[in-house]
């Protein structure tokens, strides 16, 4: 760690991994709540269960990419950030708004657009929050070095900061309502959260295998443009049958289609670059989470969200399962894996411990990303089977969820299989060696 | 390739292109934005009704179990067409008794069944998410659902 201000990062990571927690425990109850459903059904329903699951993960998500920035933006940049106050101010924004957003849920407070459920202060304090972020970060790299890695992350970051000003905006016309919606959900996660992804995938890229900076900057300009030239017109897949003119079924199908481009070079990206690379950094584990989370994201968000995009495919997957196993694969392969990927990476260094012993870690990626995929493989199953019955057949939706019992109770099992990987993971970085000497030579990556 | 391919030309590549289609998607949102105003939502009027109904539905988070045109949780039915469902779309005081009679009867309390919760609505509350549900029914929804199951 080259400046002191990146020692933010760790409240930043912190807090993100005990949000972390607080989700899986959400999804693992919610899973549970499918197999045994009066499982607390007075005292707390299933849409706060999983209200709680999805907020906790955006939430954690968001800061994770906020201390990923103050981690990599200073080393990028060549110098302190402009203000480690205004980034604990940032942050304290952030915590006591999750924590009232929590509070609010569980006695039954809460918005009714799905993932923008926050009441509305605290959908001014994400907003307050952001605009501090950007104003520090922007200043930080105006006075410094400009990369390529800041230029995308800062694109990424700004531009989903912007997007949130349709969490404001909530038409009493149900169609514009979600054609508006989708204007932050899907740009966020199929658009900008993009470029935050590749441009912290970059960094890690630079310094896990030292490949030159060129190449690796030259390579990020074209998966981001892929990203945006395919996820812009690709919102139209989320525009088959809301009420909007027909013309997106063509458009959302065939740019959708398309957004498995930018996630194949993203992987193809990661190993190119380890295979040319000649360092052997000792972080073993933060290069399995950074090859995981490309490849995953391959198959989570590529080929699982193509599976059901082309619009006559949709007509009879649309919300059913098979979009419950894309949405866990995707993200979890994309966002998820790719955060702890960078908390791997930089957990060792920001509390002073070296050389990285991280076969926990490592087994913990086995665990998750195993427990994910058969997830993803049982959803996609019982998916399949509802929309035969459901969809084709014409069968009640009650009837048919009776038939997939078995299915969920696999569920249940990977995602019990998930919980017990992401709190290795947590005790991996938090816990192990905490006792070991601070001051000893720490393991400078760059 | 690298000779051609620049850093700075990859660069300027990414710039332009976004822009383009960002200018075309802003042109497209403006002519869908009218296309739902004029045409796919105007065969019921969005009354005041309407508009509680879809107030109480929010408040509620109904979203975060059902689907409402396929988006949403999906532990309990589509509701999108749970009115042609009903065999009420048509109908909007038999929609809106029915309506109340199912929110009524909730939670079932049957071991081993998924437990809609008990909320507590008023009549005009249960009168409007009815007429919710009836106007976002008669959307232009491009005819789906498949079938009435939803």
């Amino acid at each position: 760690m080259k400046y002191q201000s990146q020692k933010v990062a760790l409240a930043y990571f912190s807090v993100a991994m005990a949000l972390f927690a607080i989700q899986v425990f959400g999804g693992l109850l919610a899973g549970w709540i499918y197999v045994s459903p009066n499982t607390l059904s007075e005292v707390l329903p299933f849409n706060v269960v999983r209200m709680i699951h999805t907020n906790a993960l955006i939430v954690w998500l968001l800061l994770g990419f906020f201390g990923a920035a103050y981690f990599l933006v200073p080393e990028e940049a060549e110098r302190e950030l402009f203000s480690t106050k205004l980034a604990y101010l940032q942050l304290g924004i952030l915590v006591i708004g999750t924590l009232g957003a929590v509070a609010s849920y569980l006695v039954g407070i809460h918005g009714g657009r799905e993932f923008l459920e926050q009441p509305l202060w605290v959908k001014f304090g994400i907003l307050v929050a952001a605009v501090i972020f950007l104003v520090n970060i922007s200043l930080t790299v105006l006075a410094g070095r400009r990369t390529a890695i800041t230029n995308i992350l800062l694109m990424g970051l700004w531009l989903l900061s912007l997007l949130w000003i349709f969490a404001f905006i909530n038409p009493d016309n149900l169609g514009l309502d979600k054609m508006y919606w989708w204007f932050i959900v899907h740009l966020w996660v199929e658009g900008t959260w993009e470029l935050v992804m590749a441009a912290i995938l970059g960094y890690l890229m630079l310094k896990l295998t030292g490949v030159d900076r060129e190449v690796v900057e030259k390579w990020l300009y074209v998966i981001v443009a892929t990203a945006l030239f395919s996820g812009i017109l690709g919102t139209g897949h989320h525009f088959y049958w809301i009420g909007l003119p027909a013309y997106w079924q063509w458009i959302g199908s065939i740019f959708s289609t398309m957004e498995v481009v930018p996630f194949f070079a993203m992987m193809s990206f990661a190993f190119v670059m380890v295979w040319k690379g000649r360092k052997n950094h000792p972080n073993k584990a933060a290069l399995l989470w950074s090859l995981g989370a490309s490849t995953v994201a391959f198959f989570g968000a590529g080929v699982w969200g193509f599976l059901h995009t082309l619009h006559g495919v949709n007509y009879y997957t649309h919300g059913t399962q098979i979009t419950a196993a894309h949405g866990h694969l995707a993200f979890y392969g994309a966002y998820v894996a790719l955060n702890l990927a960078m908390f791997t990476y930089a957990m060792p260094m920001l509390r002073g411990r070296a050389p990285y012993n991280q076969w926990l870690n490592m087994t913990a990626f086995w665990l998750m990303t195993g427990g994910m995929s058969f997830m993803t493989f049982v959803l996609t199953f019982a998916g399949t089977i509802q929309v035969h019955l459901q969809r084709v057949m014409g069968e009640y939706y009650m009837d048919v969820q009776d038939q997939l019992g078995l299915f969920y109770a696999m569920r249940f099992g990977a995602g019990a299989m998930v919980v017990a990987g992401a709190l290795l993971f947590i005790y991996s970085l938090a816990v192990v060696r905490r006792q070991a000497p601070a001051g000893n030579a720490v393991g400078e990556a760059a | 390739m690298s000779e051609i391919l620049t850093k700075s030309r990859a660069r300027n590549v990414f710039y332009g292109g976004s822009l383009f289609f960002i200018a075309v998607f802003a042109g497209l949102t403006v002519q869908s934005h009218s296309h739902v105003v004029s045409r796919s939502t105007t065969s019921m009027p969005l009354t005041e009704e309407v508009r509680l109904g879809k107030e109480g539905w929010e408040r509620n988070s109904c979203i975060n179990c059902h689907t409402l045109h396929g988006e949403g949780a999906y532990f309990a039915p589509e509701v999108g067409n749970v009115m042609t469902r009903w065999g009420v779309v048509d109908d909007p005081d038999a929609a809106a008794e029915m309506l109340g009679g199912w929110i009524d009867a909730q939670p079932s309390g049957i071991e081993g069944r998924r437990q809609m919760p008990h909320f507590e609505l008023t009549d005009e509350e249960k009168r409007g998410l009815s007429e919710f549900l009836r106007w976002a029914d008669k959307m232009n929804t491009q005819s789906w659902p498949p079938n009435d199951a939803g």
